[in-house]
């Protein structure tokens, strides 16, 4: 009990200044900021009193000064936010659009619209507005996360949103990138899959200072959709990430969610889906990497809204120095969902005898035809596998740079080719601060291999 | 192949070790020179596994007492990874599974660093690609193990054959095998002894931990020593071995009493 722990009354006197701060309402988003900054007056903020936060501190975020930044007062000037786009697009991201044959690329700043003067390629379209109203939140209901605190941030403070839809049949690269200040960055982002339609989605969230990203992404999936989202996810020690990344699934539609977060002081990542009548299959993968006094904190909740839907979860964490991973997987099975066949496994590597692990299942079985196994790992280097490649004249540093990183590879491995190019090992050892000395000379030979295959 | 004015490679005297409380070498002698083809047989339990394990290094393992000298240097106080750099290698019973470490880097790296010890240059990853693929005729290994993950789902056989591949690339000046021909079929047995038996040279000492005699049929030894309660018992020719293999191992048990009643 002797650690610092967030009291809500701090976090509320965070958020109503917060509140007090943030430009008026706005935007195509107005009316939802509207009822966001009223339900987070409201509210009361997540404490360690709350089974959902029992184990991940908020402290970071009361110390965090946000400025709701130049991006979100620009986004109610019209002009103020073209002239950002034009500037950063242009020196950052060469063509904003376009990074491969089919690929759309866009930079998401929290303020201004992404898509102004992009091109859509074929079979995207921006959400008109009375569709806006029709669709927004619908999936953040359906997953029963519309009134999470960290929700109700991201409704509070966003201004644009993207909204597009995927046209039945096609398929489309989407690429997102962002990259946080010492700012309040809320990102919105609401993508319709029509019946059939394959989505890869490569998601880049990443931070330069002393910021909060807060991120609400909501996906409909129609029947047979396809969608393939790779998030990677690397912060730094004095930035926060909270994310909700809601999906939800009409019948023989396939879900592949790998989210891979290291270096934030604290993030909290909330994949959750819902099977609407069964019969879709689910693939999560989760990789989170803690070191330093980093927090990273996944809740994942799935549901199966009816029979023979699939789900296959494999969570992985890396925990050094005093760092903290969280783990906590629900699968709710309710009478309907008979012949569901679920499978969750969590992996984790506990690299010091400071750092903390909490890892548990929840699962929750109504239906009595069903295959639902789970386990939960956590084991350090092994001594045996350590010997081994130290018998081969590999030196121990070394040695277990190469066991860190297989253990990682499984998950990142999984990341679709765009968001794996983002996410190398060493990417997410420097992003977690360790020791990079020993990883660097197998990293090298490493980069070697890649170098000379490419 | 016996010289006797060959040099010594590894000098064993007196050696004695334990893991946490208990005694497991008792005071082992050996002497090993180049050329020298060395077979240490005895039942299970009897410390030969564990004589590999303290000759490699294995943290589990204690030396309380006695002496390991190679090519004139303290053995026991380098650390595994310099024992194998500078040229002691032991194969092992159990190769050690380890998902997601590509075999082909594991090798590179392995070969890197013994190479860099003897003032070689390091092999960039085609040059590498060349020398495995040629070493990979030495153990008739299906080129597709390369890329896997080190020993992962290997057939018993396939690993003892990647471990035979890793001696191939490292090219020790001692090679420790330890029951190397355990949990292999006759095909995969003659295949792994005609490599050992091609690694061996004029300079290289080879000790191959066995229970069994079948192995060396395969490969002849120069030198059968037979270990019971932590101790070489008695040292032979290769007659030792057949012997072994018609009586068994109670006439060990015997002799054993009697050494303890005197």
């Amino acid at each position: 009990m002797g650690m610092s722990t967030v009291s809500a009354k701090s976090l509320a006197s965070w958020t109503s200044d917060l509140l007090a701060r943030l430009p008026a309402p706005s935007g195509p988003l107005a009316a939802v900021q509207g009822r966001g900054r009223g339900a987070l007056a409201a509210l009361q903020g997540p404490s360690r009193r709350q089974e959902a936060w029992r184990f991940t501190d908020l402290a970071l975020l009361v110390g965090l000064n946000l400025n709701p930044s130049a991006a979100l007062s620009s986004g109610s000037a019209a002009d103020g936010f073209a002239a950002d786009g034009a500037g950063t697009d242009g020196a950052a991201l060469p063509g904003t659009s376009q990074s491969g044959p089919d690929t759309l690329r866009l930079k998401l700043d929290g303020g201004s619209d992404p898509l102004a003067g992009v091109v859509l390629p074929a079979g995207v379209s921006p959400l008109s507005e009375s569709e806006l109203v029709l669709a927004l939140g619908h999936t953040l209901a359906a997953t029963g996360c519309e009134q999470h605190w960290p929700v109700e941030l991201n409704h509070a403070s966003a201004s644009q949103l993207l909204a597009l839809r995927i046209a039945s049949r096609s398929q489309v690269s989407l690429e997102l990138v962002s990259d946080a200040a010492a700012e309040l960055r809320p990102l919105r982002v609401l993508l319709i899959l029509e019946e059939k339609a394959q989505l890869q989605l490569c998601q880049r969230l990443t931070a330069t200072g002393a910021g909060l990203t807060s991120l609400v992404l909501e996906a409909h999936l129609g029947r047979g959709a396809r969608l393939e989202h790779g998030l990677v996810a690397l912060g730094q020690p004095d930035a926060a990430l909270l994310a909700h990344l809601a999906l939800e699934q009409e019948p023989e539609s396939h879900v592949s969610l790998v989210a891979v977060s290291a270096g934030w002081g604290v993030s909290r990542l909330e994949p959750r889906i819902v099977q609407v009548d069964g019969s879709a299959t689910t693939t999560l993968r989760g990789l989170q990497v803690v070191a330093g006094d980093q927090i990273a904190d996944t809740h994942s909740h799935m549901a199966f809204g009816g029979p023979e839907g699939q789900l296959d979860q494999l969570h992985k964490a890396v925990a050094d120095g005093r760092g903290r991973s969280v783990f906590n997987g629900a699968v709710r099975v309710p009478r309907a969902a008979q012949r569901t066949n679920a499978a969750q496994l969590s992996r984790s590597l506990l690299l010091s005898d400071r750092a903390r692990i909490d890892t548990k299942p929840e699962l929750e079985i109504v239906a009595d035809d069903v295959r639902c196994a789970h386990g939960a790992t956590v084991s350090c280097l092994q001594l045996d596998e350590l010997f081994y490649l130290q018998s081969r004249g590999i030196a121990a540093d070394q040695a277990s740079a190469l066991l860190k990183r297989a253990f990682c590879e499984e998950v990142l491995r999984e990341l679709p080719a765009a968001a794996r190019r983002w996410c190398s090992f060493e990417s997410l050892l420097a992003a977690h601060g360790a020791d990079a000395g020993p990883a660097t000379a197998v990293e090298s030979g490493r980069d070697d291999l890649e170098g000379e295959g490419a | 192949m016996i010289r006797p004015d060959a040099d010594v490679l590894l000098e064993i005297s007196g050696l004695h070790a334990r893991v946490e409380d208990k005694v497991i070498l008792n005071g082992v002698d050996l002497t090993l020179r180049a050329g020298e083809i060395h077979a240490v047989m005895g039942r299970n339990g009897s410390g030969k596994s564990t004589l590999s394990k303290v000759l490699a290094g294995h943290p589990a393992y204690t030396v309380t007492a006695g002496t390991v000298t190679y090519r004139g240097q303290n053995l026991l106080e380098l650390s595994p990874e310099e024992r194998a750099r500078v040229g002691v290698f032991l194969g092992f019973q159990y190769p050690v599974e380890i998902p997601g470490v590509s075999n082909l880097e594991f090798l590179r790296v392995a070969t890197n660093a013994r190479r860099v010890q003897l003032g070689q240059e390091e092999l960039d990853t085609f040059a590498f690609e060349d020398l495995v693929h040629e070493r990979l005729k030495v153990v008739q290994m299906d080129p597709a193990f390369l890329d896997r993950s080190v020993n992962e789902g290997f057939s018993g056989g396939e690993k003892k054959r990647n471990e035979i591949l890793q001696m191939a690339l490292l090219e020790p000046l001692v090679a420790i095998l330890d029951e190397t021909d355990s949990g292999l079929d006759i095909d995969a047995l003659r295949i792994v002894a005609a490599g050992v038996s091609q690694l061996a040279t004029a300079d290289t000492t080879t000790l191959l931990i066995t229970h069994y005699q079948r192995l060396l049929e395969a490969i002849t030894p120069d030198f059968v020593h037979v270990m019971a309660a932590g101790r070489i018992l008695r040292t032979g020719g290769r007659e030792l071995a057949l012997e072994l293999e018609e009586r068994g191992y109670d006439w060990v048990d015997q002799e054993l009493a009697a050494l303890e009643l005197g």
